[in-house]
């Protein structure tokens, strides 16, 4: 294995681990509303049997919780399933606008914990591209990654994406208080160097307008 | 036990007050937060005999709030919950202050029985 891909690997595992443990983390929360409202449920029948008056809109309330959980439950595990079969093919056709929704989707978690909200822009026309599905999460995490780390709480990561001649380009807007700093002390590091050389595209901090933009070509295999 | 007056401290709404509300039934006297800064600010605003305090929240996490609450007062006595009780964590949670960490979802009976633990070291040391 070369060095870059040792590279990869070395952090495309740790991106995995932390993709995992969000979403366990996730569902556990679920199964905690599920487990205290299920609870409430067997407390109010209890009295019920003890004669004391019951509501049924308050048991009716207690079970709408809970399919709401399921529900969400759901989107959680599904999520989990495309990510889980994001590695199944090393190329496909790939939607831009549903990659960065996915990617944000399973990154909300993170960045709600760092108080943070993630925005994908609609794209201005119907964007494809062919690519490696697993590293271009990849690439896509370290740059959601590297924004949110520079964000402050309660900011917006706006993330645009859109047509160029060659395929894609996907804008992250960065704080204001960045533009004209350097960055490029922190990024791209040597992990989306690496991976935006296989992805075949680009990677840089764009000083005047303080983004993260990634290119991204139209084919991984040009 | 019940009488007790227990802040709960989670970021999910949902589950702080069916938890809440299930506590309640058992007598105890519940206040909830949902967030750490509101619980921190709960705290220097009434006394608590014990806080429930979420591991994994925005803002600050439960070891930052553990951190800052025992600042403000070292006899606050605090059962941590978290998603995965892994014994690294259970020592980082016992070495930062708290006294009891508890795997969510968890039975209610067990939290009680860990609430009236902590609530008896608090009356024996008084």
């Amino acid at each position: 294995m070369n060095h870059q891909w040792e590279i990869i690997c070395n952090d495309g595992f740790q991106f995995m681990g932390k993709m995992n443990a969000s979403i366990s983390h996730e569902i556990k929360n679920v199964l905690a509303i599920i487990n205290e409202n299920a609870g409430l449920m067997e407390d109010f029948t209890r009295m019920a049997e003890k004669g004391l008056p019951m509501d049924p809109e308050r048991i009716k309330s207690f079970a709408r919780k809970i399919q709401g959980q399921v529900q969400r439950a759901d989107g959680i595990v599904k999520n989990m399933n495309t990510f889980a079969h994001s590695v199944d093919e090393p190329r496909k056709r790939i939607d831009v606008g549903e990659l960065l929704a996915f990617m944000t989707t399973l990154s909300k978690r993170l960045a709600s914990m760092k108080e943070i909200t993630l925005t994908v822009m609609p794209a201005a026309m119907p964007l494809t591209i062919t690519t490696t599905p697993f590293l271009a999460h990849h690439m896509i995490w370290r740059c959601l990654d590297f924004a949110m780390a520079v964000s402050g709480p309660n900011s917006t990561v706006e993330i645009t994406p859109d047509k160029t001649e060659g395929g894609a380009r996907i804008r992250f807007k960065l704080p204001t208080g960045l533009i004209g700093k350097p960055s490029q002390a922190l990024f791209p590091s040597d992990v989306e160097n690496a991976l935006a050389d296989v992805l075949n595209g680009q990677v840089r901090v764009q000083q005047d307008s303080g983004e993260i933009v990634l290119i991204l070509p139209e084919s991984i295999d040009g | 036990m019940p009488g007790k007056r227990i802040l709960l401290v989670d970021d999910e709404k949902d589950f702080v007050e069916g938890l809440g509300e299930r506590m309640r039934i058992r007598g105890f006297d519940i206040e909830t937060a949902v967030s750490a800064k509101r619980a921190v600010q709960m705290v220097r605003e009434k006394a608590f005999d014990v806080i429930v305090l979420d591991l994994n929240m925005p803002e600050m996490d439960g070891l930052e709030t553990l951190k800052l609450l025992k600042e403000n007062n070292p006899d606050i006595h605090v059962i941590l919950l978290t998603g995965y009780a892994t014994a690294e964590k259970g020592i980082r949670a016992m070495l930062s202050g708290a006294e009891e960490v508890l795997e969510k979802p968890s039975h209610i009976e067990d939290l009680i029985r860990k609430i009236e633990k902590v609530a008896t070291r608090k009356m024996v040391k008084v």
